[in-house]
């Protein structure tokens, strides 16, 4: 019926004169209506997204002092402080760090739960459940949480202490802070994407190990032959979320070490959040905001351009 | 047809719902009608509230041109944070409880409205009776940008039941005997600690981060965190290398003070003795356990006060600055001024006696009140203080970390600090 109606509209679209025709034909009312459809998310984006991303910029081209009231225009000053900032390159470098560390970690033992639950054994539905569990816990918590358990007396030294180890006061050393910070946050997210792999698991077909094992291929060289091949679009969709979500850690370093110890933990989400609030230079902290956009961007789309050359298939 | 007037219906409603969502926030609100006031504070505690509440409506009585009076508490720990973050975004209280280690910020910013008017010209005031010295901190070019509603002297609680247990004289002992210094208060911590299993001493707040709490303890060396001026850091003054020696070796050797990653509430009775401010004694339950509140041990440099504060300015561009004021004078006045004294000791000198601040302190004896209270709000030293405290206070305490390790060098830990925050010194 639609067709019909927009084969008549274009038919006598021609410059013929003839009897005005009415505004809303069928094919503007389609078009409407498609509008009104898309019109609650678009709103969304528009509010939400782009306009904060393009007011972001704005910020960024400009001195913002709250307290003074003043927003003067200081071009592309900010973005030349970028290249002043003593201190970008230890936060860039513990950014790096911890983004390497959780996607490894996270990635590794994701997999490895994914695989060994996958297994057809008792026991391993309450195995998932647990794994899963710390995914619905509210963040702010569960690091809380940690952080007691963290703590130079707290519970994971006292377990310690009864085997007979001594154990680092892990929030105020430069390298366990950092570590303490990585498990954390792989613990309260490795049940999402271990959820994710074994979906992925359960669809690669049984016969595929079945003929390599008359063919005599070992359990590793099925894994990394059948398995890791057929499950790639999971890895890469994985990798993708957990790189994006590494780069916007915030609650568990505000939490359990505000940066510290010195910059060790001094990610670029908690410096940007620092500059902005805490010190209130708006305009710094914006550009701080355009660079992680850039960072994110430029990653995504690596990761994207990379699937061609290790990603097997897509569905 | 009908079915095209109805879309139509609908994108014209869509498109007023844009303009509106385009046109809301921001906008300021209108300066007509009775007045809604909001302040900002960061204490939730419900007996504060309360009185606060009662003087706001005693206030309103007579005022009909304020409708509300909305006392908002916010967090503590990010408490500056929030209220800059609200005035960026268009929010801004119109009166607001300021920090000291923030004042210098707010008031030579221009947010703040000057009061020396209001508060002169306002019946019964008795201006001239608020202490000099506690004003200091918050003029700029001879105007008051905010009222010093609490003074707050630091002092040391003792849990007497637990240094007697330890078989130490107690602090009110060493005191008659004229040997309250450092050392011995680190000593009789230790002790202490040993004894129990407990904490010593707890410098509270300070857990190895919030290090200007770390004055109370430097000032007896006569340590400064940076000079009058603000423009020469002081963490490497040999005064300084001394102070922060004496506390590495209380914390790391003598074990008199908890170590970094430790908690230890002296109020839940975890610790010995703890160095907070006056208005904490209403954390103390009763029938808890034996305690005490003495004044700052003798440093090197013999006696010392350290005070905190707090100031209450009205935001210069509320819509309603001017009825902000008006209140605030009333907040303040001689009679609303003795009523918070029981909760903020007020700046006010007839009000500075034991005798008055007995009656709202229930809690302390009028010698504690004397020797803590008003000889530290005469003589106290206020905690560190700058402008763009925020971002100095971040890089002094990057720069501290790696003093907090047993085996430390103060000296060039203390050098690194300097090295870090004199660009910022002397911008």
């Amino acid at each position: 019926m639609t067709q019909t109606d927009t084969r008549v509209g274009s038919a006598s679209a021609g410059p013929a004169p003839g009897p005005a025709r009415p505004f809303w034909t069928s094919r503007r009312r389609d078009q409407l209506t498609g509008f009104v459809f898309i019109a609650p998310q678009l709103l969304g984006s528009v509010v939400f997204v782009i306009l904060p991303l393009i007011l972001v910029f704005w910020y960024s081209l400009h001195e913002w002092n709250v307290l003074a009231g003043t927003f003067d225009f200081v071009g592309t000053e900010n973005y030349q402080g970028l290249a002043d900032d003593p201190n970008l390159g230890a936060v860039l470098r513990a950014t790096g760090l911890f983004s390497i560390g959780l996607v490894v970690f996270n990635l590794g033992l994701a997999l490895l739960l994914a695989v060994l639950l996958n297994q057809r054994l008792r026991g391993t539905i309450v195995f998932r459940t647990l794994f899963f569990s710390p995914v619905v816990v509210s963040l702010v918590a569960w690091t809380i949480v940690w952080g007691f358990l963290l703590q130079d007396n707290g519970g994971i030294n006292g377990l310690l202490d009864t085997i007979g180890v001594d154990g680092p006061n892990w929030l105020r050393g430069e390298g366990t802070a950092m570590v303490s910070v990585i498990v954390v946050q792989v613990f309260k997210n490795v049940g999402l994407n271990m959820v994710l792999f074994l979906a992925a698991l359960q669809g690669v077909p049984a016969d595929l190990y079945e003929a390599a094992e008359v063919d005599g291929a070992s359990r590793m060289r099925q894994f990394w032959r059948i398995t890791v091949p057929l499950i790639s679009p999971t890895i890469l969709l994985t990798s993708i979320i957990t790189v994006v979500g590494s780069l916007q850690v915030f609650a568990q370093i505000a939490v359990l070490t505000q940066g510290g110890p010195g910059t060790s933990t001094t990610v670029l989400v908690y410096y940007l959040y620092q500059q902005a609030f805490q010190f209130h230079h708006f305009g710094y902290g914006a550009t701080l905001s355009i660079l992680l956009f850039v960072i994110v961007l430029a990653l995504t789309v690596l990761q994207w351009q990379m699937r061609k050359r290790w990603v097997f298939h897509e569905s | 047809m009908r079915a095209g007037k109805a879309l139509r219906g609908v994108a014209v409603a869509l498109t007023g719902a844009l303009a509106l969502t385009a046109c809301g926030g921001g906008g300021e609100a209108a300066d007509s009608g009775p007045a809604k006031l909001r302040m900002t504070v960061w204490s939730a505690n419900e007996a504060h509230l309360k009185l606060f509440n009662e003087i706001a409506d005693e206030y309103r009585k007579s005022h009909p041109d304020v409708a509300e009076i909305k006392f908002d508490p916010l967090p503590f720990d990010t408490y500056t944070t929030t209220l800059t973050t609200q005035i960026a975004g268009g929010n801004a209280p119109d009166l607001a409880w300021v920090f000291e280690n923030s004042a210098p910020d707010f008031v030579a910013s221009g947010a703040l409205l000057p009061l020396d008017d209001t508060l002169k010209k306002a019946e019964g005031y008795q201006y001239e009776d608020i202490s000099p010295a506690t004003l200091k901190l918050w003029q700029n070019d001879g105007k008051l940008y905010a009222y010093p509603f609490s003074t707050s002297p630091f002092g040391v609680f003792v849990n007497t039941d637990m240094v007697k247990k330890a078989g130490q004289k107690t602090p009110a002992e060493l005191i008659a005997a004229g040997q309250w210094t450092w050392d011995n208060a680190l000593t009789t911590a230790a002790a202490t600690a040993a004894n129990s299993g407990k904490a010593g001493l707890v410098i509270r707040d300070f857990d190895y981060k919030g290090w200007d709490n770390l004055s109370t303890f430097w000032t007896g060396w006569g340590a400064q965190a940076w000079s009058e001026d603000g423009k020469t850091c002081g963490f490497n003054s040999p005064e300084m290398v001394e102070a922060m020696t004496a506390l590495h070796e209380a914390t790391f050797t003598q074990k008199a003070l908890p170590g970094p990653g430790t908690t230890a509430d002296f109020f839940a009775g975890d610790s010995a003795m703890t160095i907070t401010q006056i208005s904490r004694a209403s954390l103390l339950k009763d029938g808890g356990f034996g305690w005490d509140l003495v004044p700052l041990p003798a440093g090197p440099k013999g006696d010392y006060a350290v005070v905190g504060q707090a100031g209450l300015g009205v935001m210069k561009k509320s819509p309603h600055a001017k009825q902000a004021a008006d209140f605030l004078a009333f907040f303040t006045n001689p009679t609303n001024s003795a009523k918070l004294a029981q909760f903020f000791p007020a700046p006010r000198q007839s009000q500075l006696t034991a005798e008055t601040l007995a009656k709202t302190n229930p809690k302390l004896k009028p010698e504690q009140l004397q020797k803590v209270v008003i000889d530290g709000i005469t003589n106290g030293v206020v905690k560190p203080n700058h402008s763009g405290q925020a971002e100095l206070s971040q890089q002094v305490r990057a720069g501290l970390d790696p003093l907090w390790q047993p085996n430390a060098d103060v000296k060039a830990v203390l050098d690194g600090v300097c090295a870090k925050i004199q660009p910022l010194l002397a911008k």
